[in-house]
Parts: C-alpha cells; structure tokens; sequence
C-alpha cells in the first residue's frame, strides 16, 4: 500500500490551497479529485470575485483555477484525477475507486475539502426532467458549451441564482424570472441590478407550487407566499418554462467524516451537518481536518483561506516547521474574520461561532 | 422522443458566447437507444445527450417516473444509464467515447 503523506480529498479552492500551502512548507502531499480536471466549481464560474487582491478580486474563477493549478503544479505533490473515495479504514486508510480499479491509500494526515452537494425543494413534479441544479446548469453552459433549455425559471435569489440567471442570459438563453420566497433578494444588489436593467423579474415573496410537464419540463406554476411562506391561494401563475434551476442552497459534504468518527454537529447557518473543527480546521479526530464548503457553506474566498490554514497546520505537525506555519495560519485567519465582518459573511460568522461554543 | 433526438444541428450548442470559447474536442459518434448521435471528445455522455435534446435518462424503479440530468458532479444518482451494456453507469461523469452504446434505464439495473 502507498503512503500518500498529507492526503487532500478534493481538488476544489480549499482542496489546491491546502495542496499548495501544504507542498510549500516540505510535506508529501497527495490531492484525489473525482473530477479530470482539477479547480472543483471555480472551472464553471464566469463572474469575477469580490474582496482583496489577496482574494483574487476582478480575477474570473474559471481563471482562479488556472492560476491555483500552475501554482500546485511548481510543487512536488501527487495528484490523482477521476477517482472517487468511497471509503474509510481504520486506523488511517482510505478506499480509492476509478473506472478501472479499486486501491487504498494511507495517510499521516487528511485534509478533506470535498465541498458540497445542491439542495432540492418540495413542489410538485420536483423530479421531472428538465429541472437542474444550479451547478449543473453553470457546468452545461459554462464548461461544455450547451445550452439547457430555451425558456428558465430560476428559483432563488441569492448570489447563486442571480450569477447565474445572467450567466443563462449571456448564454443566449431566456430567463422567464426569478423567484425568492423570503421578502427581499438575497444576495448582492449589483448582480440583482444587472437582472433588472435587462428586464429580468425578480419576485420576491414567490415560491414554486408544481412543475408541468408528463415526461419532461414544459411549465411551472408560481404563487405569492404570506409572512409564514404559505401559498396564497388564488395567486398561482402558470409560466411557460422548458427548465426550472434551482439555487436553493448546498450542504455540506460529510460522508467521509461521519465514517471516521468526527464529531458532527447540526448548525443551520453552516449548511446543516458538518464535523466540528477548531480554528486550526483540526476535527475532533486528531490528524484529520476539513475545509471549505465541507466545513460550512460559505465561498470559494473564504474556502482558499480555510485551506490554507488547514495546509498549514497539517504540514506543520509533519514538518516541524510551526514558526513558517504560524504566519500563515496568522494572516489567513485575520483575513477570514475581515471577510466575515461583511453583512454577507455574517450567517457564516454566526455559524462557526455556534459551533466554538459546542466546546469539545 | 425520436423526433427531438433526430434532430441535427441542433441549436443547443453555444457559439458565441461574451467571455467563453469552446474548444471542443474531435468530433465523434455514439449511439441511443440505437440511433447514431454526434458529441465531442472531452465531454461528458450527459452533456453530449442533453446537447441532442435528449432530457429522458432513465426510469424510476417503484413508480416509473422519468429522471433526468440533475447535479452535474456525480452525486444524485439521477443520471445513471446502461453505458455499453453496463447499467447503474452515472453518465453525468462518464466521458464520451467514440461509438458507445448508451441507453435509458428501467428500474434497477440487471448485471
């Protein structure tokens, strides 16, 4: 069996910073992605990032993983593509699956940086073709070149939704509207404004009732919701859409943990279920940290600094080199709190505080 | 269904595109449900099926309902086709090769 050093599961934002961060300090270090491509859901984002320079800001994510893979790549560590790991061995194993074949690896160290998964919402017909994550529909257009569908219903405002109803628009594709069940837009108004200069409508206090269609998409019914998000009854209107994206939230990606036995705690603001962790990302299983979306759903700014810290601190303990180690995990850490003092960072912030407060 | 999975040319293709280019791959041929279908190399068989206008994937097991192309990353399972005689097959993560048998799945998958 090979000893894979410092193991990284993911080859997303937090999963390439780790790598690197981990790599530079002088650990063996060995990244598994189960994609062929490593930069996880940076290779479908069109937009430019927000925050510092330090947070690549004004920079394309699709760009971000560029520049994030020629950094791993001047590094000595072992990637390994299009595998999936299926499975955790005690004391320190992991069960590793291509199309081909089944191996295992062992590890001093792991960093699991598997991101997250799209949530879906009750409505009628919910399972009909024609209605995608958000993620797949930025992975069709953004990645492969292929539009969809023709007419779309976006359900969400957040970031997500509005990012990527213009990025259906750019794609040449219609957005019949967007749709929010809470009273006001949930993510930032620069991109809701772009939506609304082009005519886009965005409707809050909306929720979806039913999807039409026998085989596939071919409409949707939205109503108007009270205080509570009770449909009101009369408000139904039928639109003519061909596919409903929904961008309706993600959750965390634990299997792995809860199979080692990390403690898991239930904190809403965080997506749901995740591993507790401390400010090292360290979980209560020592030697096995998480970071990014894994370790509550937030962003890719806050999942590269997250990664960084859990690198570090990793490589640190295998090394020896605390003090180069330290700095690092310094300067990240004051860049996450700024980050997170923002009105946007706030959820996020509330939900790792919840989760120090669970002392363990 | 035949007559959306006929269709050539199909307009689902992005061309121009404000800040993307496509470099796709060569062209190649493969086939649903027995009828010759047209992808790129580099892509994934969902993509390539849904490029065609093909939404229908599979089957649900209990109620026979029609699944389709969902999450994109290999995480749903509502994707998953028999592929070259192989069912349970997650499409939206197997890549495109040159002449491959893909087909809908009904219920459960027989090995």
């Amino acid at each position: 069996m090979i000893d894979g050093g410092i193991v990284i599961v993911g080859g997303g934002p937090a999963g390439l910073c780790a790598a690197i961060t981990a790599a530079q300090l002088g650990a063996p270090v060995t990244l598994i992605d189960d994609n062929p491509r490593l930069g996880g859901q940076l290779i479908k984002q069109t937009h430019k990032f927000f925050g510092s320079k330090s947070h690549y800001c004004g920079i394309r994510g699709i760009d971000i993983a560029t520049l994030l893979e020629q950094q791993l790549s001047a590094t000595p560590t072992k990637v390994i593509l299009n595998t999936t790991v299926i499975g955790h061995f005690k004391p320190n194993i992991l069960g590793l699956a291509n199309q081909h074949t089944f191996t295992k690896l062992s590890y001093q160290r792991l960093i699991v940086a598997t991101g997250a998964s799209e949530n879906t919402i009750l409505f009628e017909n919910n399972d009909l073709p024609g209605i995608y994550g958000a993620g797949a529909v930025q992975t069709l257009m953004n990645v492969f070149g292929i539009r969809p569908g023709k007419n779309v219903l976006m359900v969400g405002s957040g970031n997500i939704g509005l990012i990527v109803s213009y990025q259906l628009l750019q794609a040449g594709i219609n957005v019949s509207a967007v749709i929010e069940a809470l009273p006001k837009i949930g993510g930032y108004h620069v991109h809701a404004a772009k939506l609304a200069r082009l005519g886009i409508p965005i409707l809050t206090s909306h929720t979806i009732k039913a999807a039409i269609g026998k085989e596939y998409v071919t409409g949707a019914v939205i109503c108007r919701v009270d205080k509570n998000f009770k449909p009101i009854k009369g408000t139904e209107k039928r639109l003519k859409v061909d596919t409903i994206c929904l961008a309706v939230g993600l959750s965390p990606l634990v299997e792995i943990l809860s199979q080692i036995g990390c403690e898991m705690v239930f904190i809403p603001q965080l997506g749901g279920q995740v591993a507790w962790h401390n400010e090292n990302m360290e979980t209560t299983v020592s030697g096995v940290y998480v970071a990014g979306d894994a370790s509550g759903v937030e962003e890719a700014s806050t999942a590269m600094l997250e990664g960084r810290i859990a690198g570090a601190h990793a490589a640190a303990t295998l090394t020896g080199k605390f003090t180069e180690a330290e700095a690092i995990i310094n300067q990240a850490k004051f860049e996450l709190a700024a980050i997170r003092q923002g009105p946007f960072g706030e959820k996020a912030a509330k939900g790792k505080e919840k989760m120090m407060q669970t002392v363990r | 269904m035949s007559k959306r999975t006929s269709k050539r040319n199909t307009p689902t293709r992005i061309t121009d595109h404000p800040i993307l280019q496509f470099n796709r791959g060569r062209e190649i041929t493969f086939f649903f449900e027995g009828e010759p279908m047209k992808g790129y190399e580099g892509e994934t068989i969902a993509a390539a099926l849904v490029a065609n206008g093909v939404k229908v994937f599979r089957y649900s097991e209990k109620h026979k309902r029609a699944r389709g192309f969902f999450c994109a990353v290999g995480k749903c399972s509502s994707c998953l086709m028999v592929v070259d005689g192989k069912p349970n097959t997650m499409v939206c993560m197997e890549p495109l090769r040159e002449g491959v048998r893909v087909e809908r799945q009904r219920g459960r998958g027989k090995i």
